[in-house]
């Protein structure tokens, strides 16, 4: 599903050069179910944010289910893969306020061009996976921190993408309900979808069924 | 095709800053609506002026002897020059330009003019039956002189409305009574409205044929009136300078002496005319615009405000799929709406207080109105305004680094 060789990326400041990653090869086979751990400064964000095609990369080559994510796409070709291959969940959640969980929900159908009935069917279906079918018409100021993840998953759902990419997705909450999301996320894994976790939570990198521990930039170790 | 979620993103944003949105739009609707003012009130003041000239034809010069100012082969300066039924004759054979003409004798002072028992003075002339077409008369009652008059030497006189109302008062027909002007007897044969002033309409006309046989014993004329066929400001100058010439040969003045015989060309006054208003309406333009523009940019600066409060949302969406494109085709739509919403209001409220204006009429303004051409013309003006507006806060909307942008709070 996604193969990494050799992706190196530096920051260039006025005085200094900081090069964030320095050759990562990493393969994530189809169904896989994956955490991403390291301490701050190691570089996971910046692997997390090329894996999601958020920034590029200075050199090597990516590819996601077989397509080469070049390293000079277009601001149109990267939207147009984000939204395709690509569901992201967030720490801070990062739904839209002023629209309701289904309303949100159904905004990435919304740049597939889909028609509006068939998106709003879409959110529904999705909410009710993840529990939350009673709260299509709430806003999110108007549900705790679990309830605003499980509707950012759903959203990430939502375009049935191929890999789900997890940013400290259990970071703003208590135990009790990073348990709750964690459980959604192992059962849309049980459905077969890829999903990559970036944490630093021990635990929560635990439920996962490989870790990547990534350390000054380079991958160190894969414990199975 | 209508986007109705886009129109829906649209209005949700609006709503959410209902008086940030209304202060902005405030900055065009008086832009908009200072731009209809100020072009209707430019418009009406060009009406009333084109009134005025109207109340004779346009294109029409007028000569009249004066006394020489220089001496001139000879002969010495002061002398009086005066034009003559011949000069008529000459001007209408030899100037194929010339098209309606008349001589115009004006009876000495004002005449004393009875009817029955009601005594009142008016100036009398003697015209040629085409200075109908030259004043621009519109007869009321009955008809102009007609040739007839002239040839027969016919004591029939035209009278003005309000010398008709003096003289006549209740009694409705005036045509076919008989008038008495300076002791003789005249018959009306009509009576003739004038729109350039209350001046002409207390003027009496006769034969110019009665007036010289009559009242002078001489063929001079006061003035000569022409009208001329089509011609352009170059044109009617050099037919000008060419009757100059002839006449200065002909009566043995300086050619450069403009004071031997008076010309007064209504062509140029009126190009004259023409070109002031083209100055003072580039000039309204100038300030309606630059009125427009602040609002513009008003917008402009609240879209920027707008985009920098928007950054996190507008980051959420390009991860989940928002190419460029699309989020600057949602910045400009707003920036446009807001523009043209604003502007239509502004547009329409000019366009009320200029209808209300309309009703003052007075001898330099009249009918304040904006040309359809220009109200198209100004909502093209504002639709490309808030597209200008749009156009900055928008590019850097669409440039937000969606990982940067999502870590704003």
């Amino acid at each position: 599903m996604i193969a990494l060789r050799d992706i190196r990326k530096a920051y260039a400041t006025e005085f200094t050069r900081l090069e964030v990653l320095k050759g990562i090869d990493l393969t994530i086979e189809d169904g896989e179910y994956v955490s991403i751990m390291g301490s701050s400064g190691s570089g996971k964000s910046t692997l997390l944010n090329i894996l999601g095609i958020l920034d590029d990369y200075d050199s090597g080559t990516y590819h996601l289910d077989g397509t080469l994510i070049s390293k000079n796409l277009s601001q149109k070709e990267a939207a147009y893969y984000r939204n395709r291959f690509i569901g992201f969940v967030f720490q801070s959640f990062n739904l839209l306020n002023f629209k309701t969980a289904q309303e949100n929900v159904a905004l990435p159908l919304y740049y597939q061009k889909i028609s509006r009935k068939e998106r709003a069917d879409l959110a529904m279906h999705h909410l009710e996976q993840v529990g939350l079918a009673d709260w299509a018409t709430h806003f999110p100021n108007q549900m705790s921190g679990g309830q605003q993840q499980r509707v950012a998953i759903a959203r990430a759902l939502a375009t049935s993408p191929k890999v789900i990419l997890a940013d400290e997705p259990t970071g703003a909450l208590d135990s009790k309900t990073s348990h709750e999301v964690m459980e959604i996320f192992d059962r849309v894994n049980n459905e077969g979808r890829t999903l990559i976790i970036v944490t630093h939570e021990m635990d929560i990198a635990h439920r996962t069924k490989r870790i990547i521990h990534i350390k000054d930039g380079i991958i160190i170790n894969q414990d199975e | 095709m209508i986007d109705l979620d886009k129109w829906n993103e649209i209005f949700e944003s609006i709503k959410r800053h209902k008086l940030r949105t209304a202060l902005t739009a405030l900055g065009v609707f008086w832009g908009i609506f200072m731009l209809v003012i100020l072009l209707g009130a430019g418009q009406g003041l060009q009406n009333g002026v084109e009134y005025q000239f109207e109340g004779d034809a346009t294109n029409s010069i007028r000569l009249s002897g004066g006394w020489t100012s220089k001496a001139y082969k000879g002969l010495p300066k002061g002398r009086r020059i005066y034009l003559n039924n011949e000069d008529i004759k000459i001007l209408q054979r030899d100037f194929p330009e010339v098209d309606d003409i008349s001589g115009r004798v004006f009876l000495r002072g004002n005449q004393q003019v009875r009817y029955k028992d009601k005594i009142f003075a008016y100036s009398v002339r003697g015209v040629a039956p085409t200075i109908a077409y030259l004043e621009q008369f519109m007869m009321v009652q009955g008809r102009f002189l007609n040739d007839g008059d002239d040839h027969l030497l016919q004591k029939n006189a035209v009278i003005g409305t309000l010398v008709k109302e003096e003289l006549f008062g209740k009694e409705t027909d005036a045509v076919g009574k008989e008038i008495n002007i300076g002791g003789i007897v005249y018959k009306v044969v009509g009576v003739y409205y004038d729109r350039e002033g209350e001046q002409s309409l207390r003027d009496i006309y006769i034969p110019i044929t009665v007036a010289q046989k009559v009242y002078q014993g001489t063929e001079y004329v006061n003035n000569i009136w022409f009208s001329t066929v089509d011609v352009d400001l170059d044109q009617a100058k050099s037919l000008e300078n060419r009757i100059r010439r002839m006449m200065s040969a002909k009566y043995l003045f300086d050619p450069e002496d403009v004071r031997a015989m008076w010309v007064s060309n209504a062509i140029e006054e009126y190009q004259n005319f023409q070109n002031l208003f083209a100055g003072i309406k580039a000039f309204l333009w100038f300030v309606g615009l630059g009125s427009l523009f602040a609002g513009v940019i008003g917008v402009s600066n609240i879209m920027l405000i707008i985009v920098k409060d928007r950054t996190r949302e507008i980051g959420v969406r390009k991860a989940l799929g928002a190419t460029p494109g699309s989020i600057v085709n949602m910045i400009l739509s707003e920036s446009i709406f807001i523009t043209l919403m604003a502007g239509y209001f502004g547009m329409i409220l000019g366009l009320v207080v200029l209808y209300f204006a309309s009703s003052i009429e007075s001898e330099f303004f009249r009918r304040p109105e904006i040309h359809l051409g220009v109200g198209f013309l100004a909502i093209l003006i504002l639709a490309i305004a808030g597209a200008l507006a749009g156009w900055v806060p928008a590019r850097q909307a669409s440039r937000i680094n969606p990982v940067i942008a999502m870590k704003a709070r």
